[in-house]
């Protein structure tokens, strides 16, 4: 997994709330067995005026003038500012492996949906919950100014705006330690595979049922 | 200290817990689809990884099988090679059980694993499918992860997870005629919104959940991802353990009775603490309908669609004026006069027998409408399809003009052939209607069955307490 430290980014703004996984990346993308190269789908009925099938140039397809993304300003953001409840629904983690192909590192907005939320560590991508009145006034800022951007720090757990107001969010310990460093997650837990094998054994004698071949 | 259920099922699978909390847990059940494990086999492949414990995976394909012409294969070629991939990673690396396409026992991964006795009450369940929490209804934490996760059990046998807050969702008072699991969950979704159950564990007690079958406490379980929760449980009572006699992986003999008294623990202690409760008066549900493109936007049969000045919060306002105009809405008007295009009954939510008898029982002697294009009854596993056969509900429903097809997702999210075009208005007892979730441009109403069944018959959403 790719290390989170710092970010300066460019940051899009995303005026939805319950923005669902299915929106995120639709079905049809679903059916690779691959987990890179879904950047060209992300939000794919919103982005594109036709319909998008796996396999598709997507270079040559008729873009939406009116979905945000698609704005010449927008070219490059690192950052999707976004409202309440965003992905919600599916647990595919499809949603954040075409997200970061795209180019997002960060994700902030009042709310995530869990799966999602998890799912967005596991893959380098950092989601930052922020109250309401800060995510309004970064829509408002965003929406005001051409290029505007925002720096990232997760070891100090802030964002800082460019005219300098800081703003601190809340993380998982363990969550911040693995994404500052790239850890993966099961050469972690695999450090504890002799309490694993302890408790799966004591298991087998309390509820032998449980382990039906 | 009295516990709750959450509590006991938590404490029971914890290996090992980090200082700020995150605990490893160990998962004794692991469901797997074609959709969401192959680059989890890979990943593993790739790390030189044996999966920990093989007898705890129990697989099938579902969600890119055909539901018709199955004697042609599964002709979409993308669809296909999914599908192969996970019958070729199952051959290599072994499960407990698999269920390939076209097997008998084959079916929705949330229908097969029950059916079969493969969730067990206490068990942590995981799938790489959100609507694992439906497994909840026999008292397990029933966890949907994403891919890496899926990976991360394969090579551990456990899941990290942080421990939830805890909800307790009381519904007293016996439902009234017409009335399910389905709008229990719906109106409860209405009434704490898509995100009301984020961060929670969801528990549903009182006499309403009681009463339910095993099968209508899977359909609310299933839809408590839709409220927000990961995990949403029911106890376990006389009917859980009714269920799972005598089932394929059920215990037997004298395992059965230790088993059994185990489960009879796995209630929330008298005067446990919940962080939050909800309470719903069950005499007061009416039969449900969603308007909109989020499960919460949802009213009963004879409510009305709303107009986005009924919003003050700008972002709500804005929010329904864009799903009305997705879903070709007028404000104000009444769901009974919404006409459907197509009727779909199935998904992991309701296509469980019981799920068939209900709508069986509105399509008898009935027929559908001429201007509906299409009815999908789609049976939840090859189980199902059989028992549903045996009852002669297929006979019910194509005198009805309904069609009768294989086993699988089907039309819940169009990954098959089976999807809306655009513009096609469905009645659907799924559990998402989000935008284009039923094919591109297609408009979803979540009902339940019977619900599902007297739009057909009506050609328009209709009381199924007052068809004639
Ligand atoms: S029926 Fe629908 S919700 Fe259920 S597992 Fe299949 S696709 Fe997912």
């Amino acid at each position: 997994m790719r290390a989170f430290t710092q970010l300066d980014g460019l940051v899009a703004p995303l005026d939805r709330a319950n923005v669902d996984t299915d929106a995120i990346i639709p079905k049809q993308f679903l059916k690779s067995i691959k987990r890179a190269g879904f950047g060209p789908n992300a939000f794919d009925e919103w982005r594109y005026l036709d319909r998008g099938e796996p396999g598709q140039d997507c270079a040559k397809r008729p873009l939406n003038p009116d979905f945000v993304l698609n704005q010449p300003r927008y070219q490059g953001a690192a950052i999707l500012l976004t409202r309440d409840n965003f992905g919600c629904g599916s647990s595919r983690e499809h949603a954040p492996w075409a997200l970061e192909d795209y180019g997002f590192r960060a994700l902030i907005g009042t709310s995530f949906a869990d799966i999602f939320f998890n799912n967005c560590f596991k893959n380098g991508l950092l989601p930052i919950k922020l109250p309401a009145v800060e995510v309004d006034a970064l829509f408002e800022l965003a929406l005001a100014t051409p290029g505007f951007r925002l720096k990232i720090d997760l070891a100090a757990q802030t964002v800082t705006r460019p005219d300098g107001k800081v703003l601190p969010f809340d993380v998982d310990p363990f969550r911040k330690e693995c994404l500052l460093n790239g850890w993966d997650d099961i050469g972690l837990t695999l450090r504890h595979a002799e309490n694993i094998r302890e408790f799966e054994a004591r298991r087998r004698i309390d509820q032998p049922w449980l382990f039906a071949q | 200290m009295p516990k709750t259920l959450y509590d006991k099922l938590w404490e029971n699978h914890v290996v090992h817990i980090e200082e700020d909390g995150t605990a490893l847990l160990y998962i004794d059940r692991h469901l797997v689809h074609e959709v969401t494990s192959p680059q989890a086999f890979e990943g593993l492949k790739l790390a030189g990884r044996k999966p920990w414990r093989i007898s705890s995976i129990v697989a099938t394909a579902d969600h890119n099988t055909p539901t018709d012409h199955w004697d042609e294969g599964i002709t979409d070629p993308v669809s296909r090679q999914q599908v192969e991939t996970l019958d070729a990673n199952i051959r290599e690396v072994g499960a407990l059980a698999y269920f390939p396409f076209k097997d008998a026992r084959q079916g929705i991964v949330h229908v097969i694993g029950p059916e079969n006795g493969a969730t067990l009450p206490g068990m942590t369940v995981v799938c790489g499918d959100s609507h694992t929490s439906t497994h909840g209804a026999f008292a397990c934490l029933a966890h949907g992860i994403g891919t890496s996760e899926v990976e991360h059990v394969m090579a551990t046998q456990c899941l990290l997870q942080k421990k939830s807050k805890t909800m307790l969702v009381k519904v007293d008072g016996p439902l009234g005629k017409g009335v399910s699991a389905k709008d229990i969950a719906l109106a409860l979704i209405g009434r704490i919104g898509t995100a009301g159950g984020t961060g929670y564990a969801i528990e549903f007690g009182g006499s309403a959940i009681r009463g339910l079958s095993m099968e209508g406490r899977m359909t609310l379980c299933n839809m408590a991802i839709e409220a927000g929760a990961r995990v949403g449980f029911v106890a376990v009572d006389q009917t859980t353990i009714d269920y799972l006699k005598g089932r394929p992986f059920s215990p037997q003999g004298e395992l059965w009775d230790r088993a059994v008294a185990y489960w009879r623990t796995l209630v929330s202690d008298e005067g446990a603490r919940f962080d939050a409760t909800v309470e719903i008066d069950g005499r007061a549900i009416q039969p449900q309908v969603t308007w909109g493109t989020s499960p919460e936007m949802v009213t009963d049969i004879k409510g009305q669609v709303p107009a986005p000045e009924d919003f003050a919060d700008p972002v709500k306002r804005e929010g329904v004026a864009r799903a009305l105009q997705y879903m070709g809405l007028t404000p104000r008007t009444p769901i009974e006069q919404v006409k459907v295009d197509k009727v779909f009954i199935g998904s992991c939510t309701n296509s469980r027998i019981e799920d068939l008898r209900e709508a069986a029982a509105v399509a008898k002697g009935r027929r559908k409408a001429d201007s509906v294009r299409q009815v999908l009854v789609v049976p939840g596993s090859g189980l199902v399809k059989r028992q549903a056969e045996a009852e002669g509900l297929d006979k019910v429903f194509i005198a009805a003009g309904f069609e009768w097809r294989e086993p699988g997702c089907s039309m819940c999210l169009a990954m098959n052939a089976d999807r809306l075009e655009p513009g096609e208005r469905c009645a659907s007892t799924s559990n998402r209607n989000f935008e284009g979730r039923q094919g591109a441009g297609g408009r979803t109403h979540l009902v339940s069955p019977a619900m599902a069944a007297a739009a057909a018959i009506a050609g328009r959403f209709a009381d199924v307490r007052e068809l004639p």
